[in-house]
């Protein structure tokens, strides 16, 4: 790994690297560019701009195999990078050990929405399936969140007593037939239910529950943490095959070794993710965070195995749908 | 006669020159496109491509989409004449105004129509708390859809009639009054015969337009499968699995759905021309 301040023949040159990433990450990576640019203009480089793109996390993935020019893609799973590297051999297959913490360098899991006063009283994935209770989820065939929505659903219905794979199916089967809306990313289901006041609970992430209410006030929300989640870890990675100079390589390669330098993770703590280090963040961005027990995705035998079974074509996802 | 015309081009100069452009502009706006699709559909063979698109979800896509474009251009094709022929016939204060603003779907974004109207119809937007109590729900129902679907279509019956009721000459109306005919007869067998293939045309400009619309219905919509999944959405989500050629397969579905719909109305429309005698 060589990386940082490698090029210097290339110093004075305007580099532009475009990001393409996933929906709740915006202002995330906002603070983070401004970070970014001013340290590599302080080592000595010359200007870099940062392009943004985000939209859902598999729409993404595939704009960029249909030849979106991103030299850097920070994805909601590694599925959607493996899915790029799949189809178009920009990205190395080993990928995910080129960084540290299987290139995610901050993660995130799924905790409830709900109104204020919780009048449903949902406090675990259980009460979901009640009467008349209506979840706001977007669509896992679109949005990454919703497939870790999907999974933390599932790990919890197979970890209750007698719980097998046949009860996991039935729970969220019955759970889907508590979603009134799909939308085809997570932005979208935040809206729908601030926004336009639909459904009970939101299964968002943790980072878009506490900016839904740090937006749009601490009278109208409250987040619930079910006893049993996902260790969500967005991944990031290098496009490899969309380097068209040496000074845009060093750019993208410093680009993402920096995201964990204690600064950039202090940005993400601040920005409700969880981070690894702590040493610049603000404590109290550490502290606000509960402990949870987190399911990882190696449970389901890694994403290779779990998108295929659940959210391929015909899928445990698809069934739910074309049963009656 | 048509056929005369390709034999012996127009004494005009030109012929060779127009033809030509048309046919390459044709070829790469057009057909193109159609022809890749349909390129794709013969590579995976007709058998498969049935395979691909015979499934409940799918056909419950499919028939929500034409269903729904079919009832909102039915809507339109009332309110659009009753709306033409107000703004020709009428003289009233505000008229130019509601006249600028009948093009205002066509331009206006579609995701903005569609978030607008979601805000809406949502429970708790105007109309929807209004309609909250009578039990009716629009925003994220078949219903919300219908309404994206007038409101996406309705320029186009309004602004293919328009100009035919101006050129009716009123003297015919009154020709039919004088001759003793009631109001009601002369609508009917008078007015409206004048205007049938103009309303046929805006019809089948106002279904064609709705049944492929993505934009605005997906933010109304709900989006659960079998209910208000739109076929259109369906090919995204196809496209979003990677699966290319299911994608091609429901959008072969609703080209030729769509294209025995668009022919049936031609017929329709060459029927009433000759009734009329405007052949």
């Amino acid at each position: 790994m060589a990386f940082g301040g490698t090029a210097p023949a290339h110093a004075q040159d305007k580099v532009e690297i475009l990001n393409v990433s996933y929906d709740p990450t915006r202002e995330l990576y906002r603070d983070y560019n401004e970070l970014f640019a001013k340290w590599w203009e302080s080592q000595g480089h010359g200007t870099v701009t940062m392009q943004q793109s985000h939209g859902g996390s598999g729409g993404q993935a595939r704009a960029v195999i249909d030849g979106l020019d991103a030299q850097v893609v920070t994805l909601a799973l590694s599925a959607d990078i493996d899915a790029i590297a799949q189809k178009t051999g920009k990205i190395p297959a080993d990928w995910q050990s080129k960084l540290p913490h299987n290139a995610s360098p901050y993660t995130s899991t799924i905790v409830f929405l709900v109104r204020k006063g919780n009048p449903k009283g949902i406090h675990d994935w259980g009460d979901l399936v009640k009467d008349g209770v209506q979840v706001v989820t977007p669509n896992p065939k679109t949005s990454g969140g919703a497939r870790w929505n999907f999974l933390a659903a599932w790990a919890w219905a197979e970890a209750q007593p007698g719980g097998t794979e046949e009860t996991a199916k039935a729970f969220v089967h019955d759970l889907y037939t508590h979603v009134p809306v799909l939308d085809s990313g997570a932005r979208g289901s935040t809206t729908t239910f601030t926004q336009r006041g639909v459904g009970d609970v939101l299964l968002a992430w943790e980072n878009e529950a506490y900016l839904a209410i740090i937006e749009l006030g601490a009278d109208k929300f409250e987040i619930v943490v079910p006893s049993v989640s996902m260790l969500a870890e967005p991944p990031v990675a290098l496009v490899e095959g969309n380097i068209h100079s040496p000074g845009q390589k060093a750019v993208a390669e410093a680009y993402l070794e920096h995201l964990y330098s204690p600064e950039a993770q202090a940005i993400a703590w601040k920005h409700y993710y969880r981070a690894w280090h702590t040493s610049a963040a603000d404590p109290k961005d550490v502290a606000r965070f509960p402990d949870i027990n987190r399911v990882s995705i190696s449970h389901f035998g890694g994403w290779a195995e779990a998108q295929p079974r659940f959210f391929g074509d015909g899928g445990v996802f698809d069934q739910i749908y074309s049963g009656n | 006669m048509r056929a005369s015309i390709l034999r012996s081009p127009s004494p005009l100069p030109g012929f060779g020159l127009s033809f030509g452009i048309m046919m390459t502009v044709l070829s790469i706006v057009v057909l193109l496109p159609i022809g890749a699709l349909l390129g794709r559909g013969l590579m995976i063979g007709p058998g498969d491509l049935w395979g691909m698109v015979n499934s409940r979800r799918i056909w419950a896509a499919l028939s929500l989409s034409f269903r729904a474009a079919l009832i909102a251009s039915l809507f339109n094709l009332v309110f659009g004449l009753i709306l033409a022929w107000v703004l020709v016939r009428y003289r009233f204060w505000g008229r130019r105004f509601i006249d600028a603003a009948v093009d205002l779907p066509v331009v206006l974004p579609t995701a903005v129509a569609g978030i607008s109207l979601t805000a809406i119809y949502a429970p708790n937007g105007v109309f929807g708390q209004a309609l909250a109590p009578f039990g009716i729900k629009v925003a994220y129902t078949e219903l919300g859809i219908w309404m994206a679907l007038i409101f996406i279509g309705l320029p186009f019956v309004v602004r293919t009639v328009q100009p035919v009721i101006e050129e009716i000459d009123r003297e015919v109306e009154e020709v039919s009054a004088t001759l003793g005919a009631q109001r009601a007869y002369t609508l009917r067998r008078v007015v409206l015969p004048t205007l049938t293939p103009a309303l046929l045309t805006g019809f089948a400009l106002a279904l064609a337009r709705s049944v492929g619309e993505y934009g605005s219905v997906i933010f109304i919509a709900g989006n659960i499968p079998n209910l208000t999944e739109i076929a259109p959405l369906l090919i995204v989500i196809r496209l979003e699995e990677y699966n290319y050629n299911a994608a091609a397969a429901i959008g072969i579905a609703m080209l030729l759905i769509s294209f025995t719909m668009l022919l049936a109305i031609n017929v329709i429309q060459i029927w009433s021309r000759r009734r009329i005698g405007l052949v």
